[in-house]
């Protein structure tokens, strides 16, 4: 049996996303695919699975290498991809210290200012446009722009503790 | 060669994994057996680090083993000497900590 379900997360709140797969799981139901905003599961026994996701371009090779290590791709978004693991084949991390979570955080800035500075300068480009599109791409502009704030936050938080220990 | 920064445990154990040729789950297996259960290598993390120390000349990547897709990597002799410069580093560490809470110094 299976279900789907539509929910909107901020980028910024990647981990809230993930959260609510591993709750899902916990419950009985296994992240099975993935769209924009849509979420299909399917029933599983509780906490049979571990769900993670990591923004990182398509690239097979790093799938085959998960694959090896006994994680499953379900699907991917964008840049995003979802992967599980059998809780009974052990422990399910995408990062184990703090350099490649900082990484990883800097991977989604990046992403995130291009887009940012692609609305900038498409809504200057607009900005004589009568029918005001160009605002728009400003607000837009100004969104990413506070998400790069967010993931800037988490950043530093990583970075303060990486001055003391790894 | 004169690289005089600590490594971190992530690429330390990387490296003494590679003194025999393996690949990556295997890398995982032998680093959370070496370290007592207490550190588990995540796939993410192993896979840049991998691509990091292949690109720095410390392992190498082997030609693939026929019948088998699994990427293998081994230790080059530059990564042997910085192993060696690590554990020196570490002695030194080590050394003076015991030395320094025993009151010995």
């Amino acid at each position: 049996m299976t279900k789907t379900l539509y929910r909107w997360f901020w980028v910024w709140d990647f981990e809230k996303e993930e959260q609510w797969f591993n709750e899902m799981a916990e419950q009985g139901w296994v992240l099975e695919s993935v769209g924009f905003c849509r979420y299909t599961f399917r029933q599983c026994e509780p906490g049979e699975y571990t769900v993670r996701m990591e923004m990182h371009p398509y690239e097979p090779e790093y799938i085959e290498f998960m694959e090896e290590t006994g994680a499953e791709l379900v699907g991917r978004v964008f840049q995003w991809i979802y992967l599980r693991k059998k809780t009974s084949d052990g422990e399910f991390n995408i990062f184990s210290d703090i350099d490649s979570r900082i990484e990883h955080l800097q991977k989604i800035a990046r992403v995130l200012m291009i887009i940012g500075f692609m609305n900038i300068a498409v809504g200057l480009l607009n900005a004589f446009n009568p029918t005001h599109v160009g605002f728009l791409n400003m607000m837009c502009a100004a969104l990413l722009m506070y998400g790069l704030g967010r993931i800037h936050g988490k950043t530093e938080a990583l970075e303060n503790s990486r001055q003391i220990h790894e | 060669m004169a690289e005089s920064y600590a490594l971190t445990e992530t690429t330390y154990y990387i490296l003494l994994a590679l003194v025999q040729p393996r690949h990556g789950y295997g890398i995982m297996q032998v680093v959370e057996e070496y370290s007592q259960r207490r550190i588990r290598l995540a796939a993410g993390t192993l896979y840049g680090a991998l691509n990091a120390l292949v690109e720095k000349g410390w392992i190498v990547l082997l030609p693939p083993q026929e019948g088998s897709r699994r990427k293998e990597y081994r230790i080059t002799e530059d990564g042997l000497m910085i192993l060696q410069e690590e554990i020196a580093r570490l002695k030194e560490l080590y050394e003076n900590g015991e030395a320094i809470l025993k009151g010995e110094k």
